[in-house]
């Protein structure tokens, strides 16, 4: 029988149920092999423990785990936290920031759903009624004209009526987080209207007024790289412990002695890593570091706070956040005096320092910021390193990172590295600007309380793990081994859990890894086979 | 009644025209937001807008020939705004009904353009372009809207989203480009045409005797007008905004004075946000915020 849609109003229902409860059978079917419900994960429900203790009433899954108010008075004044923070998302004081588009986007919408087709969650879900980008957009909308604008009967007549209650706060929390910030909806607008942005501000709202964020990317993320340096835990004397022994590891591997340079003063070069390859996948800023100096680059990694660890994940949720951990990647290349920052591979590090601090970082501070992919691109293209594509004669495709190539621009560096040096590589289809997220973006790929993953796993990559699988759609045979590349940590994280989650390693030998692996895979230099054909 | 019918439009007229530029004003006055550009941006190089790319692409861009291809955005805003190219691309089913509706509307407006000019210009050589025009900008109009509405009150995708205003929005260009056609089509031969009906409303000669439909429909119509600019409907307006201001706005803070001006003015901004990370008093400014760190003095 077929589900009635979630209405607008529902939101505001006062039950202690989920909304919707998604199945396997409700979701975009996949390709082989996983093109039948029955192969897909069991998709466990949320305990009835997080249920009794959470806010869960959305989705029956749970990101941001609010626990439940114990009495109407905390109910009423989490409400009324909430409509002072709507007003302030909408005064320029607090909100010049994101103003301008959000004012456009709250008053010209024409409820077209043209978005809703190119959102992938929406896509995955099945058409869930909530997942809609305009879903959440038309909530907030409707309240902005009820309570900012001080609408009456007439306002309702025009933009639609809503019930403002605690249920519907925190529904709106955790539907805030049912979006990948990935903006492909914008793209597709025939209006210029983005409902992707309602989400940021909708966090922003959360954070900046009420204090409400999920851990993974506050108090373990923002807060943690505010206190120690990184969101890894890792303080500047154990990163650069990590390093000494990534460079030993890779000297041996490699065959080629790599020594990363510290807080060299005056070089041409900062680059700022995402912590996370350091712990995770090693291989890559060893990676980086056999390139850089094979190709002469006079560089350094810094040690300064925040220096060596390139993310910002208040670009997700929280200005303040954002602007601080930017302003510190800027102290630490202007304490080196170094010409410019390169970030390496993590896409929202790119935008983050690159594209949306650059209307914060003044005078001094408003250091150069490049992207490695160029550098690589000169790099390889320019022959400072001699490459042996035959190294790398494998089935290749290449994952864009939203960040770096939608809303950054980025697109054909790296194309122009794997097409020369992977002789198989073959394109995701769409790709380029038009990609589709990995499914991890905004912080979903750090995110895994409760059931969260298995949510993330069956709706937010479900479009990715499908294209992955078209891409190799003539080359599923388990002897033959293939590689993602995705040249951006949180792809890579999430891509990574995907892979192991629908068994893709075992069953078809689909492995991923960065775009510097493949460079240095490709090396005459270097002793051959580079790249661990080896799950971990 | 005609000059009821006169000084309602010139009324509407000045409605439409007000609060028009209040709106574009209100936005264009808003402090200059963070970059939150997508791509592809057609004002870059032509060879990077094939892909999308951006200035970000080259190796130390800033010490690069900025570029602005002004034909890039020609090239890109035409086809979108005479024939909805997005909506083409994105929306086709839309599209069959919303092209017609919108390019009637444009036919509409060459109509009064055309039949302005001939006054201005005393000539009535225009009347078979103003005529086709008309009657092909109404007809297109209505079907679109019809096409529209129809889609409203049927396609489920649409329920959530959609407001009695919404629904009245339609049915109000249905009937004003309804009564407009039949008033101009059942004039008869008392009517002394469109020409005549245009030279009296520029001139106030109140002498023009209007058909009762037709001076229904130009009422309702002048009401429509001074009525768009109130309601979302005005995104001519906002689509200058989204596109220019936002998803093509990349200029970098690189030696542009006025640019630095305003960023420097935001900063200065005093927020009251209340969480408590956030350290906000409604005294400190948005930098000192930003140069703070809360976790400073929290344990290791």
């Amino acid at each position: 029988m077929k589900k009635a849609p979630v209405r607008l109003d529902d939101l505001a229902g006062a039950g202690k149920r989920p909304l919707i409860h998604l199945e396997n059978e409700d979701l975009m079917s996949l390709p082989a092999p996983l093109d039948h419900p029955s192969k897909d994960h069991n998709w466990p429900p949320l305990s009835a423990q997080a249920g009794e203790k959470f806010e869960c009433f959305l989705d029956d899954t749970c990101a941001v785990s609010i626990p439940q108010p114990k009495t109407k008075e905390e109910e009423d004044a989490l409400v009324a936290k909430f409509l002072s923070g709507l007003d302030k998302l909408f005064v320029k004081e607090n909100n010049w920031s994101f103003l301008q588009p959000l004012l456009l986007t709250m008053e010209h919408c024409a409820k077209c759903q043209t978005c809703s087709e190119a959102c992938h969650i929406y896509e995955a879900s099945g058409r869930e009624e909530i997942y809609r980008p305009t879903f959440r957009s038309e909530i907030l909308r409707r309240l902005y004209f009820k309570y900012v604008k001080h609408g009456g009967m007439l306002s309702s007549w025009q933009h639609g009526a809503i019930t403002l209650n605690w249920p519907l706060v925190a529904r709106l929390i955790e539907l805030s987080y049912r979006c990948n910030l990935c903006r492909r909806c914008a793209q597709t607008c025939p209006i210029g209207v983005d409902n992707g942005l309602v989400a940021h501000e909708l966090r922003k709202l959360f954070s900046q007024e009420m204090g409400i964020a999920p851990k993974e990317i506050h108090d373990n993320g923002s807060m943690l790289q505010l206190r120690v340096g990184s969101s890894t835990g890792m303080n500047s004397e154990v990163v650069k412990d990590n390093i000494e022994f990534i460079d030993e590891d890779i000297s041996e591997k490699a065959g080629i002695h790599v020594e990363t340079p510290w807080d060299v003063e005056g070089a041409d070069v900062l680059l700022i890593h995402n912590a996370g390859e350091i712990m995770a996948w090693p291989e890559n800023p060893g990676a980086f570091a056999l390139i850089l100096n094979a190709a002469g680059i006079k560089w350094t990694l810094s040690s300064e706070i925040a220096g060596y660890d390139s993310i910002n994940y208040g670009l997700w949720y929280d200005d303040a956040q954002f602007a601080r951990v930017a302003i510190k990647h800027a102290e630490a290349a202007k304490k080196l005096k170094v010409k410019k920052i390169v970030l390496g591979e993590c896409g929202h590090a790119h935008k983050a320092l690159s594209v949306i601090a650059d209307r914060i970082l003044t005078g001094d501070l408003n250091i150069p910021r490049e992207s490695s992919m160029t550098l690589l691109r000169d790099i390889v293209m320019s022959d400072r390193i001699k490459l042996d594509p035959s190294r790398n004669d494998f089935p290749v495709t290449l994952h864009d990172p939203c960040n770096l190539v939608r809303l950054m621009g980025v697109v054909e560096p790296q194309r122009e590295i794997v097409r020369k040096i992977c002789p198989k590589f073959r394109e995701m289809e769409p790709h380029g600007v038009d990609n589709y997220c990995c499914g991890g973006g905004s912080g979903f790929a750090i995110m895994s309380g409760h059931n969260f993953a298995d949510w993330r796993f069956h709706v937010s990559g479900r479009k990715k793990i499908e294209q992955i699988l078209n891409a190799f759609a003539n080359c599923t045979d388990a002897s033959i081994p293939k590689y993602v590349c995705a040249p951006c940590s949180n792809c890579k994280g999430m891509i990574r859990d995907m892979i192991a989650y629908y068994n893709l390693w075992e069953s078809n030998r689909i492995h991923y890894g960065g775009l510097v692996e493949l460079i240095v895979n490709a090396m005459v230099d270097v002793k051959p086979g580079f790249i661990d054909w080896e799950w971990r | 009644m005609t000059l009821a019918v006169y000084v309602i439009i010139y009324a509407a007229a000045l409605v439409f025209l007000i609060a028009s530029v209040v709106r574009a004003v209100r936005y264009a006055r808003l402090p200059l937001h963070l970059r939150w550009e997508l791509y592809p941006v057609p004002h870059e190089e032509p060879e990077r807008v094939k892909h999308g790319g951006s200035y970000f692409e080259k190796v130390d861009w800033w010490e690069k020939p900025t570029h602005f291809n002004w034909w890039g955005e020609v090239k890109f805003m035409t086809p979108e705004m005479l024939f909805l190219k997005g909506l083409w691309e994105f929306n086709r089913s839309l599209w069959f009904r919303s092209f017609p509706f919108h390019f009637g509307l444009y036919l509409v407006l060459a109509t009064i353009g055309l039949l302005i000019a001939s006054v201005l210009i005393g000539t009535s050589a225009l009347h078979a372009c103003y005529m086709l025009t008309g009657i092909a900008g109404a007809a297109l109009t209505v079907a679109g809207a019809l096409g529209l509405l129809l889609r409203r009150l049927t396609d489920p995708n649409l329920k959530n989203g959609t407001t009695p205003a919404d629904i009245f929005n339609l049915v109000f260009f249905v009937v004003v480009f309804g009564l407009l056609a039949a008033g101009y089509l059942t004039a008869g031969a008392s009517f002394p045409g469109m020409l005549v009906l245009v030279h009296g409303l520029l001139t106030f000669n109140v002498s023009v005797d209007i058909p009762l439909v037709l001076a229904a429909g130009l009422v309702l119509g002048a009401l429509l007008a001074a009525y768009i600019p109130l309601t979302h409907m005005s995104h001519f307006i906002a689509k200058y905004f989204t596109y220019h201001s936002i998803r093509w706005d990349d200029a970098p803070n690189r030696g542009d004075v006025r640019l630095a001006r305003r960023i420097a003015a935001n900063l200065t901004y005093r927020p009251t946000w209340a969480a408590p990370h956030i350290g906000a008093d409604g005294k400190k400014t948005w930098a000192e915020i930003a140069t703070t760190n809360p976790a400073s003095g929290t344990k290791k």
